[in-house]
């Protein structure tokens, strides 16, 4: 008996690749903009480079994405930028002039690194994690943590919601997510 | 050397179509000289038209995309250069206007104006690039420099400028953005 609610536990925290990227295709995303991130390299990015249904651009610097995004949403077209934390931190100013003020659909998928998925991202005791969510408050951006299966559910709405409102949205990679 | 003006009122006289992304400097004198609404000119700091430029080029391969950046734009995001060449627009034309200032800040001098933004360009991957500093050349190949495959890359070195007026409240227009959307979308 143990053992099994031991499994269960366990089944309960994963989070899997295969189930988001099915996701972010059901929400209508054509492109992908990157720069590797540790904590979705296996999980996300390398399957998303070998998938025929999305295509990846792969950028030199996280605030490229902002600009991309934007002009793929000028063109009818949805695109998910796929970060670090650290480059979310780096594209604030873009973020900030692009994504909300002249509110643009911007679609950020965050990776946390070093966080630890068991605890919440403001209890982190790194400085880097904790900080984020209070920023996107501050910013007014809708943040959604992504750390269990049944957190998937999250993104289509999410996204949909940022195109329709024209508005951005963060996804924050609480855990990194399992290869299939 | 030629003037930044002078080089956009040649430029205008070719455009037709195409959607035209400007910042700062680059955008006042375009604006003056060729005022439409698929000009693109919400594009925020540091030196993102060039990575808004890739987007309207991937997002509408069937329409051609021309930036005009300037020199300290670009500085601000020179990895673009490599990002663009890598995802390879064959509809963008990117210019960027180098008169080695930061014009919009009070014209204090970029960090090297002697700085090779079309050999830069060029080994980042761009498929053909130019360098103009003769107006008369440039008129003369204006017309293949737009109709070429991209992406194309081409350095215009100009005079700094009289001091501009930065009306940023009719260049960042909502209603212009909006109008762009609606005839940017439209097949």
């Amino acid at each position: 008996m143990e053992a099994t609610a031991t499994r269960a536990e366990a089944a309960a925290r994963v989070l899997n690749g295969a189930g988001i990227i099915a996701a972010i295709k059901a929400s209508g995303i054509e492109y992908i903009l990157s720069v590797p991130d540790i904590v979705t390299s296996a999980g996300l990015l390398a399957p998303i480079a070998k998938d025929k249904d999305l295509r990846l651009i792969r950028v030199c610097k996280e605030d490229e994405c902002i600009g991309i995004a934007t002009g793929l949403a000028y063109s009818g077209k949805r695109a998910l930028t796929l970060i670090q934390h650290t480059g979310f931190l780096d594209s604030i100013n873009a973020i900030r002039g692009v994504a909300v003020e002249y509110k643009q659909p911007i679609c950020m998928m965050i990776g946390l690194l070093q966080h630890d998925p068991e605890k919440a991202p403001r209890q982190s005791p790194r400085y880097g994690v904790r900080i984020v969510e209070p920023i996107l408050d501050d910013m007014g951006i809708a943040h959604h943590l992504l750390s269990v299966d049944t957190d998937i559910a999250q993104i289509k709405p999410a996204i949909d919601k940022a195109y329709a409102e024209s508005h951005p949205v963060a996804l924050l990679i609480g855990r990194s997510p399992k290869q299939s | 050397m030629m003037k930044r003006d002078q080089c956009f009122r040649i430029l205008a006289r070719h455009v037709t179509d195409q959607a035209v992304v400007a910042t700062y400097s680059s955008a006042v004198d375009w604006v003056e000289v060729s005022p439409r609404p698929l000009n693109y000119l919400s594009i925020g700091a540091m030196g993102l038209d060039s990575s808004h430029g890739l987007g309207l080029a991937l997002g509408r391969p069937d329409k051609r995309v021309v930036v005009l950046q300037g020199d300290g734009s670009l500085l601000m995001n020179l990895g673009s250069l490599v990002t663009i060449a890598a995802a390879a627009p064959k509809n963008l034309v990117h210019f960027v206007a180098h008169n080695d200032t930061y014009e919009a800040n009070g014209g204090h001098p970029i960090p090297n104006p002697k700085v090779d933004f079309a050999a830069m360009a060029k080994s980042a991957g761009y498929k053909a690039t130019y360098d103009f500093s003769d107006l008369r050349m440039f008129e003369q190949q204006i017309g293949h420099v737009l109709e070429q495959q991209g992406p194309v890359f081409a350095t215009l070195h100009v005079e700094p400028s009289k001091p501009l007026k930065y009306d940023y409240e009719s260049l960042y227009d909502p209603a212009k953005r909006k109008a762009f959307r609606e005839l940017w979308q439209a097949r």
